[in-house]
């Protein structure tokens, strides 16, 4: 029970991310995330990640990004309106594509290795967070993009995991924790020492 | 004995690469541009002699090999040393020690902050190294992997004055024609590969391919190796990199390392006939395609008024000559004409030691001209003659010799091609016969043309008056400063009176190689060309003495008269200066009307218009129209395609992600479905 729900309120938080143009919002919702993550894997029975994703992805994160987010003048923290709705289409195809997928990659695969709906919901976290860091121009959404793909990534590997692999998913976590760290400083760098953060721009970079 | 000989030739031109390189990376001074020089000057010196005992100790015709770990995964280091790459070894080792020697005495003078002596000599030991292994190499990989060397060490070496703009576009000219020969050579290489599925040269003898396989094979070879040889119109690199490159490395690259590219077609094409005569109409295409080199080769360089790139234009014509009697061996080979077969390719490598030996020595005393009056612009030159007597006489003797007059060299390999050719009316179809005469008639044109040729060369840069203050102030330099030079020249007198010889030698060399043994009248037209050879010798000898005679005795009749120098025509008009001589383009002109079009020459003409014209102005140029029409445009369009694709290259970081999950998502959907 708690996982069918934790599961549509994933990809509820998936279409949020997609439909808001705040970036303060998607913040939110990436902590969001970060819990319902938690939730699954106390269903499955992970006691220390659980704690840890708790830590890490509902709170440190979303908490670095708050932080990034207080020091960047307030006007380059809405995103066009236009991108918004393209990206929930983008996300909706995503969804079906997912779904066409787990259907074509048969049912061995499917039943005895993943939970019902559990692999198309990881695909679809995966494009959104994709879809994130394709179609958004601010330095800062990508980050996020770049924590929800991570967090597709994380679904699709959870029914993996045993007892053995408990050190080995830290470790994932203590990468995407350290990345996005190094993400936020090079963002408030940027941000001082450039007028923009569209990643538009970056390419005058460029040689 | 002459393997260890021969490796030891190599190992020292590696030795001596390496030891160079000290110098090389040291600062720029004049104590390390002495030693590079010296260094460079004994590596050379000690290779190619060690090279050229290894050569000559044992009959031309002997076989060595040598084989050593490789440490790839595929190929084997297997050198072998048969009468073909002798041959071609000769000019290497020769000519690589002259040249050597004559750098060493013109690159004394250099500036040390200008010129980084010591990877100028790396990169000549280099090009020694990668001919030599080039030419001993049966294995394909070791091949390439020489062909390699050799091609990128003249790029370094032609960049000398890299200064000058120029000289840095003939360099970047050079590498892109080199690579694009490379690039057949590679295509023909990996077909070798696929077909006969070993690395060994020797592989495919023991096969018997399809008649496809094999033309398809032979039209890469031509392609690959036609480009290092200069065949048309691949020859463009030729005239761009002589002129730009310092005279000692010209004179190698044009005596020594375009011969790499006939070695390779001769190699591939007795490979490809040894198991059955060649398809007719290979000697054909070949002997085409040498004719047009020829022609145009000749006529382009009738244009030139650069020495260094008539020069050049001349290396392409007689390249062109050379291909001539390949195909017309080939054609004797196909049709069983032993006559045909053995001299054409006699003729062929008879030629081509004799075009090291006079080119050699011709880029050299250019090289000279250069250093003395700082230009090899014929429109400055003149009057050489009363201040270099003995560069003079030298380079006359190169003349004569290239333009084929008796006795010198050129003429006897010029003789047997004629001789080739001129067999085919006992072929049996007209077609055949008519084809042949037509060749021999180009032939004769196209020495008829290089008399004139030379005779301009020769005429406007050492007689008559100078044209310039470049000619006008030379400082006087006697002969110890030429010696090498000389030493060629006597090779060319040698070659020409001991014909006989080298012609015993070239033939030796390929009976090895290629079953022409079996061909009809084969005996016989070996007996009778030696014979033919030793007779024409001795009448060159007899002659020779006679006319020494005639010297002596002139000088003892006028021993004791007194002589006075009068100027020309002091008998006639008086007023005559500088300016009233013949220019180059005025010595072309009356050929140029009648092939004006084929030589491409531009003539834009300027007069004052008044009833009482002050000045008027004649600009004659020969610029290269394949290089500007077609390769130009060619390589642009090339470019402009390149540049369309930037439109998926725009530097939106976020767009190259869309790229991976469109490229992920496709792939996943056609696995799949």
């Amino acid at each position: 029970m708690l996982l069918n729900i934790c599961l549509y309120l994933l990809v509820l938080s998936n279409f949020l991310l997609l439909g808001t143009s705040r970036v303060a919002q998607m913040t939110k919702y990436t902590a969001l995330q970060g819990f319902l993550l938690a939730a699954l894997l106390f269903d499955f029975g992970h006691s220390v990640l659980t704690v840890a994703v708790l830590v890490i992805k509902g709170l440190v994160l979303p908490g670095l990004l708050w932080h990034t987010l207080a020091k960047m003048p307030k006007d380059s923290l809405i995103c066009p309106h236009r991108l918004v709705a393209l990206d929930v289409i983008a996300g909706m195809a995503g969804l079906a594509f997912a779904i066409w997928l787990d259907a074509r990659l048969g049912s061995d695969l499917t039943f005895n290795l993943f939970p019902k709906l559990f692999l198309p919901l990881g695909l679809t976290t995966l494009f959104c967070g994709l879809i994130l860091i394709i179609g958004r121009v601010k330095a800062i959404t990508q980050v996020i993009g770049y924590l929800a793909a991570e967090n597709g990534i994380f679904l699709l590997g959870m029914p993996l995991m045993t007892q053995g692999t408990t050190w080995f998913e830290l470790a994932l976590l203590l990468d995407v924790f350290v990345a996005v760290f190094v993400m936020g400083i090079a963002i408030n760098r940027i941000s001082d020492s450039f007028a923009s953060m569209d990643v538009d721009r970056f390419r005058s970079l460029r040689d | 004995m002459t393997m260890s000989l021969f490796l030891t030739a190599l190992g020292l031109f590696a030795a001596f690469a390496l030891l160079v390189t000290i110098p090389a990376l040291l600062r720029p001074s004049k104590q390390s541009a002495h030693l590079a020089n010296l260094l460079g000057l004994v590596g050379t010196l000690s290779g190619s002699l060690t090279g050229l005992c290894a050569l000559f100790l044992t009959p031309v015709a002997s076989q060595a090999s040598f084989q050593a770990p490789f440490g790839l995964p595929f190929g084997s280091f297997t050198l072998v040393l048969d009468g073909l790459s002798r041959l071609f070894l000769f000019p290497v080792f020769g000519l690589g020690l002259f040249c050597a020697i004559q750098g060493f005495l013109s690159l004394r003078h250099e500036r040390p902050s200008q010129h980084n002596l010591g990877s100028h000599w790396l990169f000549y030991l280099l090009l020694l190294l990668g001919l030599g292994l080039v030419l001993s190499a049966r294995d394909i990989v070791l091949f390439l992997v020489a062909w390699e060397i050799m091609s990128l060490a003249p790029f370094f070496l032609i960049d000398f004055n890299d200064g000058d703009s120029r000289v840095r576009d003939a360099s970047w000219v050079y590498l892109v024609a080199a690579h694009l020969g490379a690039v057949a050579l590679l295509a023909f290489f990996v077909l070798f590969w696929q077909l006969t599925g070993a690395t060994a040269w020797q592989a495919v003898q023991k096969l018997t391919l399809s008649e496809s396989s094999r033309s398809l094979l032979f039209l890469l070879a031509l392609l690959g190796f036609g480009a290092k040889a200069g065949l048309a119109p691949m020859h463009i690199w030729l005239p761009e990199a002589h002129p730009a490159a310092p005279s000692h490395v010209s004179a190698l690259l044009s005596g020594a390392m375009i011969n790499a590219g006939l070695y390779g077609i001769i190699r591939t094409v007795s490979l490809l006939t040894c198991n059955g005569r060649p398809p007719e109409w290979w000697g054909w295409l070949i002997l085409a395609a040498g004719l047009c080199t020829a022609l145009m080769g000749i006529l382009k360089a009738l244009a030139q008024s650069n020495v260094k790139r008539l020069l050049a234009y001349s290396s392409v014509e007689n390249m062109g000559i050379m291909t001539m009697g390949l195909g017309c061996a080939l054609i004797g080979q196909s049709l069983g004409n032993g006559w045909m077969a053995i001299a054409g390719l006699c003729a062929c490598l008879m030629h081509m030691l004799n075009h090291a030996c006079f080119k050699g020595l011709l880029f050299l005393a250019a090289g000279e001209v250069l250093h003395a009056t700082g230009t090899v612009n014929m429109a400055q030159l003149g009057g050489l003659a009363k201040k270099m007597p003995f560069l003079a006489a030298c380079f006359a003797v190169g003349c004569a010799a290239i333009a084929c007059l008796p006795p010198f060299n050129g003429f006897a390999g010029e003789l047997v091609l004629a001789l080739a050719l001129l067999d085919g009316s006992s072929l049996a179809a007209t077609e055949h016969q008519l084809l042949l005469l037509l060749s021999f008639a180009a032939l004769c044109a196209i020495s008829g043309l290089a008399l004139a040729l030379y005779a301009k060369a020769y005429g406007l840069v050492f007689l008559g008056q100078p044209r310039s203050g470049f000619a006008e102030n030379v400082p006087q330099k006697s002969w110890q400063h030429f010696w090498p030079i000389s030493v060629l020249a006597l090779g060319c007198l040698l070659m020409g009176l001991l014909a006989a010889f080298v012609f015993s030698l070239t033939c030796e060399s390929v009976s090895s190689l290629w079953p022409l043994q079996t061909l009809t009248g084969y005996a016989k037209a070996k007996a009778s060309l030696l014979d033919s050879l030793t007779k024409a010798g001795a009448i060159f000898v007899f002659l020779l003495a006679a006319t020494l005679a005639v010297y002596g005795l002139r000088k003892r009749v006028l021993h004791k008269r007194g002589i006075r120098f009068m100027p020309t025509w002091a008998c006639g008009y008086q007023g005559g200066n500088a300016r009233i001589q013949y220019t180059d383009a005025s010595f072309s002109e009356p050929l140029a009307r009648i092939l004006g079009p084929l030589m491409g020459q531009n003539v834009s003409q300027s007069q004052d218009k008044a009833i009482f014209p002050q000045s008027g102005q004649l600009l004659v140029k020969a610029p290269d129209r394949l290089r500007r029409k077609v390769y130009g445009p060619l390589f642009s369009g090339i470019e402009t395609l390149c540049n369309a694709l930037k439109i998926f290259q725009h530097g939106k970081i976020h767009l190259y992600i869309l790229y991976i999950l469109v490229t992920v998502v496709g792939l996943l959907i056609w696995g799949l479905v």
